[in-house]
Formats: structure tokens, sequence, C-alpha cells
């Protein structure tokens, strides 16, 4: 079976609840960082920093559009706001003022999206997130990120508070693995190479990234050796991992739970046949909606698991 | 206001006018009639009302003022050039390639500027939070954003003066420069805005009618919108669109078209 690496990959904090309580850290280091929510505190995890800091925390009711855009208007006066709601409803319903108001003046706003991906399970298709990234990639200067767990994600919202300018960070519903260990370094613009393999590199974001390093211990199993590299910065892409991957390994799977267009493979594919053209293969949602359904039964349906990764390893080594 | 004051603000309303027009042909494009209707509230805003330094921009207990409805900017840019803060000499580059003047207020190009705007509904979002920061930080700012009568249709619009009223947000004042006309033709006609003040009203704002053209009756309201604790302050301003220059008042074709030189002509000798 699957050799053992050193990653054990135990149940974790939701990447949502350590947003959340990263949050509550830098609010009492930096009294200019404030919130705004729209009526989803208990499910974002803001309501930790709303409890602790309530003059600083804005109550916009359900109403996205303004909530994106009042955000603006704070950062545009020296603060810090982080404007946090679902993927799906701060990307889709405040996306015009992300374009207006936050990335054409560039306004230092954080928008933090959570329940992304199909993840978030049974409440189904009209809450999940599956074009967030493509979104948030689509607009100039901002910064993207996905961190795959609640390390990543603690050293992720403090950097977004530090850096000056527009940043989306990407959140989920469910407990995830832990893949860092506490004195992890992160920055943005970086990539994070967890296995080192030649025949094949593994690319993910967020909680593809688990299902990544499983692969590759499947992969190991049949003698292949395959590199894993975690892309928690979508935008800016680290354009030299991708290109050091495509010349040493030759075959670059990238899996990711959002919609395969507009997503990290395509991103990374346009750098691949810029600098460093090799085989590619892509694990994400193929032009479709998910439905309702557990999260381990939905990312099984819809083929976002360590097998299906494996899989389309497998497929391009093939092509090689 | 002393008949001195009042007269010299009447003629710097004639000086912005003539510039708007001069602009506005120049550039072939543009739009005179909301530009024209809002006039006399930015004179007084810029002249008389707000606490503001040219030489200091980003002065932080500075008031701010967004143009929600960004299309008029030719009244803005040509008050802000009349103020010092930009070159008068370059307002005739407006909406060239390369000029501070573009189509829409963008900050890139005057950072003075408090707002990027043009699409429509945003302005009153943005002041919310600006004057959020200032309450937090303890600062005196006030927050003054124009609305147009077309523009409040955008629902964001009333997201935002929920907001307000439940915030209790008492320095931010929301004109809406009420002339009666949209790109399409009459409001009325497009989607009628009536019982307006009402509406205001329901959504917990002190709620003022007033002539958008009378010097006195907007300096009043202003005063009055300072003296108002508690709640968020909306001025109807019933104006006329394409004000000052006869041709271009209530005529729908002004929204959006630049006069001729023959048009041009015409208006500076009504505005001489």
């Amino acid at each position: 079976m699957a050799v053992s690496t050193k990653y054990e990959l135990k149940l974790g904090q939701a990447t949502r609840e350590a947003f959340g309580r990263a949050l509550v850290e830098i609010g009492r280091e930096n009294k200019d960082v404030v919130v705004c929510d729209a009526d989803l505190s208990k499910s974002t995890m803001v309501h930790y920093f709303a409890k602790e800091f309530p003059d600083r925390f804005f109550s916009c009711g359900i109403a996205e559009a303004n909530m994106v855009a009042v955000g603006a208007g704070l950062a545009s006066s020296g603060k810090i706001p982080f404007v946090a709601s679902f993927s799906a409803f701060v990307l889709n319903k405040g996306f015009e003022q992300l374009r207006v108001t936050v990335a054409y003046p560039n306004t230092n706003v954080k928008v933090v999206g959570t329940h992304s991906g199909i993840s978030i399970g049974e409440d189904g298709p009209s809450q999940m997130s599956i074009e967030d990234l493509a979104l948030a990639c689509s607009l100039p200067g901002f910064v993207v990120l996905s961190p795959a767990d609640e390390v990543a994600m603690g050293a992720f919202v403090r950097l977004a508070a530090s850096h000056v300018g527009p940043v989306f960070i990407r959140a989920g519903r469910p407990k995830v693995p832990v893949v860092y260990s506490k004195d992890q370094k992160f920055e943005i613009g970086k990539a994070i190479q967890l296995l080192d393999g030649k025949d094949v590199t593994l690319m993910a974001h967020g909680l593809m990234v688990a299902e990544s390093i499983r692969a590759a211990e499947m992969l190991d199993a049949d003698g292949i050796s395959a590199r894993v590299i975690d892309m928690p910065t979508i935008k800016p892409l680290d354009e030299a991992a991708i290109t050091k991957a495509a010349s040493e390994t030759g075959a670059i799977v990238v899996s990711e739970e959002h919609l395969v267009d507009g997503g990290l493979g395509v991103r990374v594919a346009q750098v691949v046949s810029r600098t460093r053209p090799c085989v590619m293969e892509y694990v994400g949602l193929e032009n479709t909606y998910a439905e309702s359904g557990s999260p381990e039964a939905l990312l099984q349906k819809y083929g976002l698991t360590a097998a299906k990764v494996a899989e389309a390893a497998r497929r391009a080594l093939r092509r090689k | 206001m002393s008949t001195t004051d009042l007269n010299q603000l009447q003629q710097f309303c004639k000086l912005i006018r003539r510039h708007i027009v001069e602009m506005i042909t120049e550039a072939k494009s543009g739009h005179p009639g909301g530009s024209l209707s809002a006039v006399e509230i930015l004179a007084v805003l810029y002249k008389e009302v707000m606490r503001h330094d040219p030489k200091n921009p980003h002065w932080p207990d500075r008031d701010r003022f967004i143009l929600g409805k960004g299309h008029a900017c030719p009244v803005l840019y040509a008050i802000m050039a009349e103020c010092g803060y930009t070159p008068v000499s370059e307002l005739k580059t407006l909406r060239q390639l390369g000029s501070i003047y573009q189509g829409h207020p963008d900050r890139r190009f005057i950072p003075a500027l408090e707002a990027s705007t043009g699409s429509l509904g945003q302005g009153l979002s943005i002041g919310l939070g600006m004057a959020l920061a200032a309450r937090l930080d303890h600062r005196p700012s006030r927050v003054y954003v124009m609305l147009g009568d077309g523009e409040i249709q955008e629902g964001q619009i009333w997201e935002a003066a929920m907001f307000a009223a439940f915030h209790k947000v008492d320095n931010i004042v929301a004109i809406v420069d009420y002339n009666k006309i949209q790109l399409d033709g009459w409001v009325k006609d497009i989607m009628e805005l009536e019982p307006l003040a009402e509406k205001w009203r329901a959504f917990g704002w002190h709620t003022l009618e007033l002539d958008g053209h009378d010097l006195e009756a907007i300096r009043s309201a202003f005063a009055e919108a300072a003296a108002t604790k508690g709640r968020p302050t909306c001025l109807i301003a019933h104006t006329i669109k394409g004000k000052g220059v006869s041709f271009m008042e209530n005529n729908p074709k002004f929204h959006g078209t630049a006069p001729t030189r023959e048009e041009l002509a015409l208006a500076l000798k009504e505005l001489a």
C-alpha cells in the first residue's frame, strides 16, 4: 500500500474557523482593522471579532453590494476592512462593487469568502461557490489566496492585513486535514513544495492539497515519483515554481475545488505554455453545478478525491 | 448671506457654467444637462459649507464630496479647478487621452477626488464607509454625496439608505439632484420615483425638499443637515436639467449630447 510520508494529515479546524480566530488576533494588534458582515457572522466566524470589538464591527444586513462599497469607503479613510460573507454571495452579488470601488481605485479592502467550493454540502448549488477564483482573478491588482489548512489560513490573514491593496481570501466550511507545522513560513506569491518527485507534479490549493499528498502516496506505491506543490496564492502566480516543475517533471496535474474553467489550472497552463510547455491534466468541476449531499459524498461524486488525482497523473504520464 | 456674497456666488456659478459648456463642446461628448443642474449645490458646498484645503487635499479632518452621478463630472472638475485643486487651463482637455479630466471621475488621475464613480448607485455606500471611519476616529469630517434622480433607481442606494439610518450616521448628507430627466427621457416615464420624500423618510432619513438653484435655500438646508443629530439627512433638490442655457433646459437631448460650436456661442452669450 501507500508509503508513509511526513504528513499525518490529521483533521484540523475549518479554514473559516482559523480565519475568524486570526482576525481577532490582528484586531488586537491593529485598531484600524474593521469588519463588515452581511448576516453570516456565525458562519463566516467573524462573530469572534464582533464580540471583542463591537465598535469596529459593522452589520450590513443581507446587502452585499452596499457592504463591499462601505468597505471601500472605510479603506479610503485609512481603515483595513475585512468584508466577509459566503464566497458565492460576496463575489457574485458584490462583483460590480469589487470592480468599481475596490479593484479600479485600488482600495485596501480584504474580501473573505467562506463556504467556497462544493464542500458546503447539503445547502446545494445556490450557496456553493465554484467560480469565485475566476471572478477574483479577473480583477486587476487583486491578490487571490486559497489557503489549505488552519495554519496557512492564520498566516495568510495576517499577510493580507499587512499587504497594501485588495485581497480575496477563499475559505471553506468543513474541517480539513492539517498539512503544515506551526512554524511554516508563508509568503504571498510563493508556492510551497510539500513533496519532491521527478515523474509528475501535483499542484493544488485548498482542500485538494491534502488529497494531492494522498495521491502522491498512491502513485509512490506504483513506483511513480510525484512532486506535490501547494499554490496558496492563485494570483500573482509563482511562475518560477511552475516553470521549474514543468521542466523537471514534464507533467503537471492541477486539482481544485472550483470550475476547471477560470481556475488555477488554466492559469498554470498559461504560464507553462509560455515558459516550458508540458503535459497537463485538470481535476475540478467540469462545466457543471453540483447538488445537495454530504461534503464527502459530493467530493466523491464530482471527482475531487486523491484517487482521481492519481488517475489524472497516470493519464498525464501516458501522454508524456 | 450678504448681497455681495450672493452676487459673487452667482457670478461664480456663471463661470462654472461657461466652463461646463466649453469643456463638453471641445470634448465633442459628455453630459451637459446634469452638470448644469448641479452647479449651485456644488458651488455652495465648495465655497461655503465644506472644510477643505486644496493645498492639502488629503487632510484627514476634511469634509468629503462624492459625485455619485459621475457622468456630471464637468461641474465637479470646473469647481475643483477654480478652487485650486487642478489646472483651469487643462479643463478643455476633458475626455482626451492623457487628460486628468477623465470621462468619469477617476482617482488615479486626480488623487484629490474622493471616489472613482461612473457606475451608478455606489457613491452613497462609499460615503457611508468614510463617515463611519470619521466617527471611529473622532474626526469632525462630514460627507456629502450627490445622487442623480435616475441613479436612485439602483437597488444599492436603498441598501445604503437602510444602512445609514440603522447605524445613525449623522455626518452624511445625500443630495438628490432631482432634475426629472434621465438618459431615455423623463424620470416619470422611465421609472417613477414619487413619492420620493416619503421614501427617504420611511428609510429613516431627515428629509428636506428645496429649490436646488436657490443659493440661500441651499445654504440653509446644509445648515439644517449639520444640526441634525442621530440620523442622516437627505436633501431633495428640485432642479432644472440644463439650467442656465435656455435651449438645454428641460431638454432630454442634452442629457448626454455635446453642444455644437454654434450652440456653444449661443450658450456663452446667455451665460455672459
